[in-house]
Protein backbone atom coordinates (compact mmCIF):
# COMPACT_ATOMS: atom_id res chain seq x y z
CA UNK A 1 0.00 0.00 0.00
CA UNK A 2 3.19 2.14 0.80
CA UNK A 3 6.12 2.66 -0.77
CA UNK A 4 9.36 5.14 -0.58
CA UNK A 5 11.29 5.46 -3.02
CA UNK A 6 14.93 3.63 -2.24
CA UNK A 7 17.29 6.22 -4.28
CA UNK A 8 18.58 8.29 -1.62
CA UNK A 9 18.44 7.26 2.46
CA UNK A 10 16.60 10.41 3.67
CA UNK A 11 13.50 11.38 5.56
CA UNK A 12 10.61 11.36 4.12
CA UNK A 13 9.37 15.17 3.74
CA UNK A 14 6.08 14.21 2.09
CA UNK A 15 2.93 12.04 1.84
CA UNK A 16 1.74 11.61 -2.29
CA UNK A 17 -1.45 9.96 -2.27
CA UNK A 18 -3.71 9.28 -5.35
CA UNK A 19 -6.15 7.62 -7.99
CA UNK A 20 -4.92 4.05 -8.96
CA UNK A 21 -1.12 4.19 -9.49
CA UNK A 22 -0.97 7.70 -9.87
CA UNK A 23 1.41 8.15 -6.68
CA UNK A 24 3.78 5.43 -7.30
CA UNK A 25 3.92 6.42 -10.72
CA UNK A 26 5.07 9.75 -10.12
CA UNK A 27 7.50 9.09 -7.10
CA UNK A 28 8.98 6.48 -9.49
CA UNK A 29 9.36 9.19 -12.09
CA UNK A 30 11.11 11.29 -9.33
CA UNK A 31 13.05 8.77 -8.89
CA UNK A 32 14.39 8.58 -12.80
CA UNK A 33 15.01 11.69 -13.07
CA UNK A 34 17.01 13.01 -9.66
CA UNK A 35 17.52 10.05 -7.39
CA UNK A 36 15.73 11.45 -4.69
CA UNK A 37 12.05 9.69 -4.50
CA UNK A 38 13.26 8.67 -0.91
CA UNK A 39 12.20 12.20 0.21
CA UNK A 40 8.23 10.58 -1.01
CA UNK A 41 6.32 8.51 0.42
CA UNK A 42 3.30 6.89 -1.57
CA UNK A 43 0.06 6.09 -1.05
CA UNK A 44 -2.56 4.33 -3.69
CA UNK A 45 -6.23 4.55 -2.19
CA UNK A 46 -7.61 1.14 -4.08
CA UNK A 47 -9.85 -0.55 -1.97
CA UNK A 48 -9.92 1.42 0.81
CA UNK A 49 -12.84 3.53 2.64
CA UNK A 50 -12.59 6.73 3.38
CA UNK A 51 -11.92 6.29 6.98
CA UNK A 52 -8.69 4.05 5.65
CA UNK A 53 -7.99 6.21 3.38
CA UNK A 54 -7.14 8.87 6.36
CA UNK A 55 -5.49 6.47 8.78
CA UNK A 56 -3.28 5.79 6.25
CA UNK A 57 -2.32 9.14 5.77
CA UNK A 58 -2.49 9.46 9.81
CA UNK A 59 0.09 6.97 9.74
CA UNK A 60 2.55 7.70 7.76
CA UNK A 61 2.85 11.56 8.81
CA UNK A 62 3.24 9.71 12.39
CA UNK A 63 6.20 7.09 11.03
CA UNK A 64 7.96 9.39 8.88
CA UNK A 65 7.58 13.13 10.14
CA UNK A 66 6.32 14.03 6.95
CA UNK A 67 4.56 17.36 7.37
CA UNK A 68 3.24 17.63 3.39
CA UNK A 69 0.55 16.02 1.79
CA UNK A 70 0.14 16.25 -1.79
CA UNK A 71 -3.19 14.46 -3.51
CA UNK A 72 -4.50 14.33 -6.99
CA UNK A 73 -7.63 16.00 -7.77
CA UNK A 74 -9.46 18.02 -5.52
CA UNK A 75 -12.47 16.31 -5.41
CA UNK A 76 -10.74 13.18 -4.60
CA UNK A 77 -11.05 10.82 -1.43
CA UNK A 78 -7.36 11.37 -0.53
CA UNK A 79 -7.70 14.86 -0.91
CA UNK A 80 -10.94 14.92 1.47
CA UNK A 81 -9.13 12.90 3.96
CA UNK A 82 -6.14 15.22 4.22
CA UNK A 83 -8.83 18.13 4.71
CA UNK A 84 -10.16 16.70 7.67
CA UNK A 85 -5.56 15.83 8.95
CA UNK A 86 -5.31 19.51 8.32
CA UNK A 87 -8.08 20.52 10.42
CA UNK A 88 -6.46 18.78 13.32
CA UNK A 89 -2.92 19.34 12.22
CA UNK A 90 -2.24 23.15 11.35
CA UNK A 91 1.36 21.65 11.09
CA UNK A 92 0.40 19.70 8.47
CA UNK A 93 -0.11 21.13 4.75
CA UNK A 94 -2.02 19.91 2.05
CA UNK A 95 -1.23 20.37 -2.31
CA UNK A 96 -4.13 18.95 -3.92
CA UNK A 97 -3.08 18.40 -8.26
CA UNK A 98 -0.02 17.36 -7.82
CA UNK A 99 2.13 16.80 -11.30
CA UNK A 100 5.59 15.75 -11.53
CA UNK A 101 6.86 19.42 -12.04
CA UNK A 102 5.23 19.88 -7.81
CA UNK A 103 7.03 17.52 -6.69
CA UNK A 104 10.82 17.94 -8.77
CA UNK A 105 10.38 21.46 -7.06
CA UNK A 106 9.64 20.57 -3.52
CA UNK A 107 12.28 17.47 -3.22
CA UNK A 108 15.01 20.18 -3.99
CA UNK A 109 13.31 22.94 -1.63
CA UNK A 110 14.73 20.83 1.48
CA UNK A 111 15.78 23.88 2.80
CA UNK A 112 12.19 26.07 3.34
CA UNK A 113 9.65 25.50 6.18
CA UNK A 114 7.06 22.71 4.52
CA UNK A 115 4.71 25.16 4.54
CA UNK A 116 7.37 27.23 1.93
CA UNK A 117 8.23 24.17 -0.07
CA UNK A 118 4.63 23.47 -0.41
CA UNK A 119 4.04 26.67 -1.96
CA UNK A 120 6.92 27.11 -3.72
CA UNK A 121 6.01 23.60 -5.52
CA UNK A 122 2.34 24.22 -6.08
CA UNK A 123 3.35 27.23 -8.08
CA UNK A 124 6.43 25.25 -10.15
CA UNK A 125 3.35 22.73 -10.92
CA UNK A 126 0.91 25.44 -11.90
CA UNK A 127 3.86 27.03 -14.20
CA UNK A 128 4.33 23.44 -15.61
CA UNK A 129 0.59 23.17 -17.59
CA UNK A 130 1.18 25.08 -20.78
CA UNK A 131 -0.83 24.41 -24.09
CA UNK A 132 1.26 24.98 -27.15
CA UNK A 133 -0.69 25.08 -30.67
CA UNK A 134 0.84 25.77 -34.13
CA UNK A 135 0.62 29.39 -34.21
CA UNK B 1 -33.50 16.89 -16.76
CA UNK B 2 -33.67 16.56 -12.65
CA UNK B 3 -32.02 13.66 -11.53
CA UNK B 4 -29.83 11.48 -13.87
CA UNK B 5 -28.26 8.64 -11.28
CA UNK B 6 -29.33 7.53 -8.01
CA UNK B 7 -26.48 6.49 -6.25
CA UNK B 8 -25.08 4.82 -2.88
CA UNK B 9 -21.35 5.41 -2.10
CA UNK B 10 -19.66 5.59 0.69
CA UNK B 11 -17.41 7.59 0.03
CA UNK B 12 -19.88 10.33 -0.45
CA UNK B 13 -18.13 13.34 -3.27
CA UNK B 14 -15.25 11.70 -4.68
CA UNK B 15 -13.30 11.56 -8.34
CA UNK B 16 -15.60 8.56 -9.55
CA UNK B 17 -18.82 10.93 -8.88
CA UNK B 18 -17.81 14.17 -9.64
CA UNK B 19 -15.20 13.14 -12.98
CA UNK B 20 -16.44 9.49 -13.84
CA UNK B 21 -19.96 9.96 -13.59
CA UNK B 22 -20.25 13.61 -13.67
CA UNK B 23 -18.54 14.34 -16.92
CA UNK B 24 -20.81 12.18 -19.23
CA UNK B 25 -23.76 12.86 -17.65
CA UNK B 26 -22.88 16.53 -17.92
CA UNK B 27 -23.85 17.12 -13.79
CA UNK B 28 -24.60 20.36 -12.90
CA UNK B 29 -25.43 20.02 -9.43
CA UNK B 30 -25.15 17.07 -6.84
CA UNK B 31 -27.73 16.65 -4.00
CA UNK B 32 -25.64 14.99 -0.93
CA UNK B 33 -28.28 12.93 1.07
CA UNK B 34 -26.55 12.14 4.36
CA UNK B 35 -28.42 12.55 8.03
CA UNK B 36 -24.46 13.15 9.49
CA UNK B 37 -23.08 15.43 6.86
CA UNK B 38 -26.64 17.45 6.96
CA UNK B 39 -26.29 18.28 10.54
CA UNK B 40 -22.70 19.77 10.58
CA UNK B 41 -21.49 22.74 8.69
CA UNK B 42 -17.80 21.93 8.95
CA UNK B 43 -18.54 19.05 7.00
CA UNK B 44 -20.91 21.00 4.38
CA UNK B 45 -18.39 23.22 3.90
CA UNK B 46 -15.92 20.29 3.52
CA UNK B 47 -17.91 18.98 0.50
CA UNK B 48 -18.48 22.06 -1.05
CA UNK B 49 -14.75 23.05 -1.59
CA UNK B 50 -14.71 19.52 -2.96
CA UNK B 51 -16.96 19.87 -6.25
CA UNK B 52 -15.90 22.11 -9.02
CA UNK B 53 -17.20 25.46 -9.93
CA UNK B 54 -19.73 24.70 -12.65
CA UNK B 55 -21.82 22.09 -9.49
CA UNK B 56 -24.05 23.27 -7.57
CA UNK B 57 -24.15 20.86 -4.66
CA UNK B 58 -27.25 20.52 -1.95
CA UNK B 59 -27.03 19.06 1.01
CA UNK B 60 -29.78 17.27 3.06
CA UNK B 61 -31.04 14.60 5.85
CA UNK B 62 -32.91 11.77 4.48
CA UNK B 63 -35.94 13.33 6.13
CA UNK B 64 -35.72 16.55 3.63
CA UNK B 65 -34.53 15.14 1.14
CA UNK B 66 -38.00 13.28 0.77
CA UNK B 67 -39.81 16.61 1.06
CA UNK B 68 -37.53 18.21 -1.27
CA UNK B 69 -36.89 15.74 -3.84
CA UNK B 70 -40.11 16.96 -6.51
CA UNK B 71 -37.79 19.97 -6.60
CA UNK B 72 -34.73 18.49 -7.45
CA UNK B 73 -36.48 16.38 -9.78
CA UNK B 74 -38.10 19.46 -11.85
CA UNK B 75 -34.69 21.33 -11.83
CA UNK B 76 -33.63 22.26 -15.44
CA UNK B 77 -30.15 21.01 -15.23
CA UNK B 78 -28.59 17.19 -14.96
CA UNK B 79 -28.22 16.10 -11.43
CA UNK B 80 -26.70 13.10 -9.36
CA UNK B 81 -27.94 12.33 -5.77
CA UNK B 82 -25.60 10.66 -3.68
CA UNK B 83 -26.50 8.51 -0.77
CA UNK B 84 -23.65 7.44 2.22
CA UNK B 85 -25.43 3.98 2.95
CA UNK B 86 -27.96 1.22 1.78
CA UNK B 87 -30.13 2.43 4.73
CA UNK B 88 -30.43 6.24 3.37
CA UNK B 89 -31.26 5.29 0.18
CA UNK B 90 -33.92 2.59 1.29
CA UNK B 91 -35.70 5.21 3.51
CA UNK B 92 -35.65 8.17 0.35
CA UNK B 93 -36.99 5.83 -2.50
CA UNK B 94 -39.48 4.56 0.25
CA UNK B 95 -40.53 7.93 0.37
CA UNK B 96 -40.09 9.34 -2.92
CA UNK B 97 -42.10 6.83 -5.10
CA UNK B 98 -40.97 8.40 -8.33
CA UNK B 99 -36.82 7.29 -8.22
CA UNK B 100 -36.91 4.19 -11.02
CA UNK B 101 -33.19 2.59 -10.64
CA UNK B 102 -30.49 2.94 -8.11
CA UNK B 103 -26.72 2.57 -8.96
CA UNK B 104 -24.53 0.51 -6.56
CA UNK B 105 -21.17 2.36 -6.77
CA UNK B 106 -19.55 1.88 -3.33
CA UNK B 107 -19.89 0.02 -0.65
CA UNK B 108 -16.55 -0.96 0.54
CA UNK B 109 -15.48 -3.34 3.79
CA UNK B 110 -17.08 -2.98 7.11
CA UNK B 111 -16.84 -5.62 10.01
CA UNK B 112 -19.59 -8.00 9.62
CA UNK B 113 -19.78 -7.42 5.57
CA UNK B 114 -18.93 -9.59 2.99
CA UNK B 115 -17.78 -8.91 -0.60
CA UNK B 116 -19.81 -9.12 -3.19
CA UNK B 117 -17.75 -7.17 -5.61
CA UNK B 118 -14.70 -5.46 -5.54
CA UNK B 119 -16.70 -2.67 -4.68
CA UNK B 120 -19.53 -3.94 -2.72
CA UNK B 121 -19.36 -5.60 0.66
CA UNK B 122 -22.82 -5.81 2.47
CA UNK B 123 -24.12 -7.02 5.66
CA UNK B 124 -27.58 -9.68 5.60
CA UNK B 125 -29.36 -6.75 6.70
CA UNK B 126 -28.14 -4.61 3.96
CA UNK B 127 -28.79 -7.91 1.57
CA UNK B 128 -32.46 -7.38 2.63
CA UNK B 129 -32.89 -3.62 2.57
CA UNK B 130 -32.13 -4.28 -1.46
CA UNK B 131 -33.80 -7.27 -2.23
CA UNK B 132 -36.78 -5.11 -0.06
CA UNK B 133 -35.61 -1.84 -2.47
CA UNK B 134 -35.96 -4.12 -5.75
CA UNK B 135 -38.95 -5.71 -4.75
CA UNK B 136 -40.99 -1.98 -4.26
CA UNK B 137 -39.83 -1.31 -8.29
CA UNK B 138 -36.60 0.25 -8.03
CA UNK B 139 -33.93 -1.75 -10.45
CA UNK B 140 -30.62 -1.90 -8.53
CA UNK B 141 -27.25 -2.39 -10.40
CA UNK B 142 -23.92 -2.27 -9.23
CA UNK B 143 -21.79 0.10 -11.17
CA UNK B 144 -18.88 1.48 -10.41
CA UNK B 145 -17.89 4.22 -13.59
CA UNK B 146 -19.61 4.55 -16.44
CA UNK B 147 -17.66 2.11 -19.04
CA UNK B 148 -17.82 -0.87 -16.14
CA UNK B 149 -20.80 -3.39 -17.33
CA UNK B 150 -24.12 -3.01 -14.55
CA UNK B 151 -24.79 -6.04 -12.49
CA UNK B 152 -28.50 -6.91 -11.50
CA UNK B 153 -28.49 -6.98 -8.17
CA UNK B 154 -29.33 -11.16 -8.00
CA UNK B 155 -25.42 -11.57 -9.76
CA UNK B 156 -24.33 -8.94 -6.93
CA UNK B 157 -26.32 -11.28 -4.21
CA UNK B 158 -24.71 -14.35 -5.76
CA UNK B 159 -21.53 -12.89 -5.70
CA UNK B 160 -20.58 -14.40 -8.58
CA UNK B 161 -19.21 -11.56 -10.57
CA UNK B 162 -16.28 -10.35 -9.21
Amino acid sequence: MSKSGDSEATTPMAIVIGHGGFSEGLVSAVDQICGMAGRLVSLSMVGLTPETIEASIRSELARTGARVIFTDLPAGSGTLAARRIVKDDPGVVLVSGVNLATLLDFVFNSAATPTEAARSAAERGKASLIVVERS
Amino acid sequence: MGIHLYRIDDRLIHGQVVVGWGQPLNARFLVLVDDLVASSDWEKELYRMAVPPEMDIYFADVTTAVQEHSRYAADPRPGILIAGDIGSMYRLAKGVKAIGSVNLGGVHHRAGRVEKLRYVFLTPAEEEELKALEASGVEVTAQDVPSAHPVPLTEVLEGQTK
